[in-house]
């Protein structure tokens, strides 16, 4: 794991420019985030990019929780054809039925993300 | 060279033989023609009754079309038979055709049969047997209606004469029915059944006069029939007479070539329905099997089984007839099955009955009081399914059991054995419906029809079909759930009862309330389905606070996601009705924006390509120019399409296009359980294609006719009729009710007709609640849609007057100027599209897109 001394934390808004359970997406260099903020407070974040359908719209899926292994976990659903990810991890937990395009990987990049002074920083 | 099989008679047998012959005989050793008196194809004639309030008579049509353009398969119309040569094996028809046979079979039917009294040829007596008589039937009253009551006179009590009588009270007319017996319905029920049934058909307003033989009938003096004359010197008034005494085989040309005829009339056959002649069979109504003529599609249908089958050189036989009948008539059951009688020596007969119900129900038991022998079942035949494939074997418990009201008797669950008949009419059997379950994968009700054919024919059986699929998907420990997701165990109907009555108004309140656990946030499932339910148990705007984080993929940014990510946006065009300076603003939004545009199937025009940080921008010009949303994206209300109706066009009897507008502004914004479309067309010629619509509206000279039910789709269907010749409050008054029973009912993302299916009832029972208000909710539900009418807002102008609703569309939150660089655009046709991925790459360049220049997202944007 990465040391904390070796990220480089990006702000990329205010906490109050996120509204609870509905996605946002940022620009992180050249990379598209999605950031999500959660009803316990929490901010995540994982790719924009959907790799079932191959277009950049992660952040305007459904936020939700599934139950894992006794545990419940922040999920999304992506828009387009409603696979499920897990948003603290990226794993995706339900391919509904399809494969990623272009033999893309199923699960979704994270990055990590902290609140600070009421902004919101990700981490690279 | 195949041999050459001649069928004479069209009918519902015919069309079984036929069906069964081609099914099996793969290897094509027969070729078929088909001769036929009457001029169309064969029909269900069982329904015909129904061509009452369907007209269409394609909507009798029987099995699959495909079957009559087998190139094996030749159905000649309208030309009866009038010659049979045995000795050169060839029939001769009314229009001079000649047909060589090495096997004909006699399918001519029966006729119904005219007492000898004098009269019967006045204009106003019908028989009832034919779509022709049905419609001849239903024309006379509609005219003798249009000045005065028409009292109606049916002769006979028996199943025909009920249906008639209930059909002729369906066209408005006062009616009685003339039984000779003692009692209606006398073949098939006993005198204690007929007593109860008589009081359940007195309920529906229809008089019944018992031991009432006609003598004469009269005419009237403004000509036609004008009442009758009785035995007893009774008189009964009437402008129109149907008589349906009972029915006479067709056994004219069995007699005319000398084959054996039975003593009461039919052509004699031995139990592989051959006649006397080993190259001819009879088959159905005029054959005389085992010493009688059976004038019911069941043992028909066996006959032609057999027949097929022994064509090709099996060896089935005729097991005896199945004689069990239950009558179709809204508001009347009666069933009767086996030893009806308790003729069998021995018989033991347990009977409950509830007078002041009209409930009369009988078991006829063998002498140990153990094997079902018959019964009768009038006032609740809900226990006939179940009972009837039971016939000749044992009761678990205690029989009385299931003659008890439901839910008051606990009849033991009847475990049905795999070789029990459940659809008779396609002799379809428990083990062939389990199979399609366990070795065909079949899922559900629907599915399991289309693989057996069970319950496609009547329908009785399809109440014990889904008890044993739902059964056997359970044993399969396939879930039949009914369950939301796992966040909620209620099905969605039980969840929108909780949610209105409890009066919750968020998702928050909703899930601590009704959820599974208490920190589960909802899915992709039910968070939708939620958003659809408080839509309209508690109004509120689509992105009002947290209900925004509760919206499917469309609602969540009031657009059409496609598949680069991008948008699409659909402006309201009420009825399809447009101004020039409409198409104008809304070409020029297009234009200016660069969207690909496309026309709509609900008669509006879809503009494709827009980016999400566009969507505000693009709506602030068409909210200028005067347009609304037009919910394109929603599970609500979609479009009311019309044709251009009586204003313009030659032969529209109705302004549709000023009934469709006035409906769509009506529903518009409605959220249900799945999309809704209407349809409203100006006359008969039916241009809107109404009745493709879960709404269809056609108008007539007298009003509206509505229909429900209509889905494109995956799974097509025509719309039903519900209601007839409406004025315009009623029917607006009707269609209110019928949208928000859907919505309160129906489950997730289920369209109306899999939902009218649903309803106990089905079609009935929907117009029950909607036109009768059964249930007692009509009230409530024309609140709810006068309340939404009220506060009906258009969401788009909403959200440009609101600036956090609009920092949603910001493409990126750290640089909402900046436009997703992932769209990419081509040329094509004139327009914009997608690229594709090879095109984003520049791998392979299409050589007709040169350059394979890519527009979009750096598209000159005026504002």
């Amino acid at each position: 794991m990465t040391a904390l001394d070796t990220i480089v934390w990006t702000t990329v808004c205010r906490l109050d420019d996120l509204a609870p359970e509905r996605g946002a997406a940022a620009l992180l260099g050249a990379d598209q985030v999605a950031l999500f903020r959660l009803v316990d407070g929490r901010v995540l974040a994982v790719q924009q990019h959907d790799p079932f359908s191959d277009a950049f719209v992660i952040s305007r899926g459904i936020v939700g929780s599934r139950h894992v292994e006794d545990a419940e976990v922040p999920t999304v659903a992506s828009p387009m054809y409603k696979q499920v990810f897990d948003l603290t991890t990226g794993l995706c937990l339900d391919v509904a039925g399809k494969t990623p395009a272009r033999d893309l990987a199923p699960d979704l990049r994270t990055w990590p993300v902290r609140v600070r002074d009421g902004l919101v920083e990700v981490g690279s | 060279m195949n041999q050459h099989l001649v069928v004479v008679g069209g009918g519902m047998v015919a069309q079984r033989l036929v069906e069964a012959l081609r099914d099996r005989d793969t290897a094509g050793t027969w070729r078929i023609t088909v001769l036929a008196e009457e001029p169309r194809r064969p029909y269900d004639r069982v329904a015909l009754t129904s061509y009452f309030s369907g007209r269409d008579a394609d909507d009798l049509a029987l099995g699959d079309p495909e079957l009559w353009s087998d190139p094996l398969v030749t159905l000649v119309r309208d030309d009866a038979v009038t010659h049979i040569d045995r000795d050169a094996k060839t029939v001769t028809t009314a229009h001079g055709r000649t047909e060589h046979y090495d096997h004909l079979v006699l399918a001519t039917g029966s006729s119904a049969w005219v007492p000898p009294i004098e009269g019967t040829d006045l204009p106003g007596v019908f028989v009832y047997r034919t779509v022709d008589d049905v419609a001849e039937l239903r024309g006379y009253v509609e005219k003798l209606s249009e000045d005065r009551v028409v009292k109606g006179a049916v002769l006979g009590g028996g199943l025909l004469g009920l249906e008639a009588a209930g059909a002729l009270q369906a066209l408005g007319a006062r009616t009685t029915v003339l039984q000779v017996g003692t009692h209606l319905m006398s073949t098939q029920v006993d005198l204690g059944g007929g007593e109860a049934l008589r009081r359940l058909i007195n309920n529906l307003g229809v008089g019944v006069r018992l031991n009432a033989m006609t003598t004469k009938i009269r005419p009237h003096r403004r000509g036609g029939v004008g009442r009758l004359e009785l035995a007893d010197g009774g008189r009964v008034d009437a402008d129109v007479v149907v008589i349906a005494a009972g029915v006479r085989p067709r056994d004219e040309l069995g007699r005319a070539s000398g084959l054996a005829i039975g003593e009461r009339g039919g052509i004699v056959v031995d139990d592989t329905c051959l006649t006397s002649d080993l190259d001819i069979s009879a088959v159905g109504e005029v054959a005389c099997i085992q010493g009688a003529t059976i004038g019911l599609v069941a043992p028909g249908y066996a006959m032609a089984e057999i027949t097929a089958d022994r064509l090709l050189g099996g060896t089935s036989e005729f097991p005896g007839a199945d004689t069990a009948t239950k009558l179709k008539l809204s508001g009347v059951d009666v069933a009767s099955f086996g030893d009806a009688f308790g003729e069998t020596p021995g018989a033991l007969e347990i009977v409950w009955a509830d007078p002041v119900g009209g409930v009369y129900k009988k078991l006829v038991m063998s002498d140990d009081a153990r094997t079902l022998l018959g019964g009768v079942l009038v006032g609740d035949a809900s226990a006939y399914s179940s009972l009837r494939p039971m016939l000749g074997r044992e009761l678990p418990g205690d029989p009385a059991a299931f003659l008890l009201p439901e839910g008051g008797g606990g009849a033991p669950e009847l475990e049905l054995p795999d070789d029990a008949a459940v659809c008779s009419c396609n002799n379809v059997s428990a083990g062939t419906i389990r199979g399609a379950v366990t070795d065909h994968g079949c899922t559900d009700l629907g599915a399991v029809k289309a693989c057996t054919k069970a319950g496609t024919s009547c329908g009785s059986c399809l109440p014990l079909v889904k008890k044993l699929v739902t059964t056997e998907l359970a044993a399969q420990g396939i879930e039949v759930s009914t369950s939301l997701c796992e966040h909620f165990a209620l099905s969605r109907a039980q969840l929108y009862d909780a949610v209105r009555v409890s009066g919750v108004s968020s998702f928050t309140q909703v899930i601590e309330r009704f959820g599974t656990r208490a920190d589960g946030r909802g899915c992709d499932i039910c968070k939708p389905t939620v958003a659809s339910i408080l839509a309209t148990t508690s109004p509120a705007h689509v992105l009002e606070g947290e209900r925004a984080t509760l919206q499917d993929t469309n609602d969540h940014v009031m657009a059409n996601l496609q598949k680069d990510g991008s948008y699409s946006v659909v402006p309201r065009i009420a009825g399809g009705e447009v101004t020039p300076e409409g198409l104008i603003a809304i070409g020029e939004v297009a234009k200016d924006f660069g969207l690909y545009t496309k026309i709509t199937g609900g008669q509006r025009i879809d503009m494709f390509g827009a980016r999400i940080d566009q969507l505000p921008l693009i709506w602030q010009r068409l909210v200028d120019a005067g347009f609304e949303s037009g919910h394109a994206y929603g599970k609500s209300l979609r479009t009311v399409k019309s044709c251009v109706g009586s204003t313009w066009c030659r032969f529209g009897v109705q302004d549709s296009v000023a009934l469709a507008v006035m409906l769509e502004l009506r529903y518009r914004g409605l959220r249900s359980p799945h999309k809704i479309k209407l349809g409203v067309s100006g006359c008969a010629r039916e241009c809107a294609e109404a009745r493709g619509k879960d709404v269809g509206v056609i108008a007539t000279d007298k009003g509206w006719n509505v229909y429900v039910g209509g889905n494109g789709g995956f799974t097509p269907r025509h719309a039903q009729l519900l209601a007839e010749d409406l004025d315009t409050e009623t029917l607006v008054r009707t269609i209110d009710r019928f949208l928000l029973y859907y919505v309160r009912t129906a489950d997730r993302l289920q369209r109306t007709a899999p939902w009218i299916e649903d309803v106990e009832g089905g079609l009935d029972g929907v117009r029950a609640v909607v036109m009768e208000d059964s249930l007692g909710i009509a009230a409530d539900l024309d609140e709810q849609m006068a309340q939404h009418v009220v506060e009906y807002e258009d969401e788009w102008r909403a959200t440009l007057e609101d600036p956090e609703k609009l920092r949603r569309f910001a493409s990126f939150v750290n640089a909402p100027d900046t436009p997703d660089p992932s769209l990419a655009y081509v040329p094509e046709r004139g327009q914009s599209r997608p690229a594709t991925a090879d095109e984003r790459e520049g791998a392979s360049p299409t050589p007709h897109h040169e350059p394979v220049l890519v527009a979009g997202a750096r598209l000159e944007v005026r504002s």
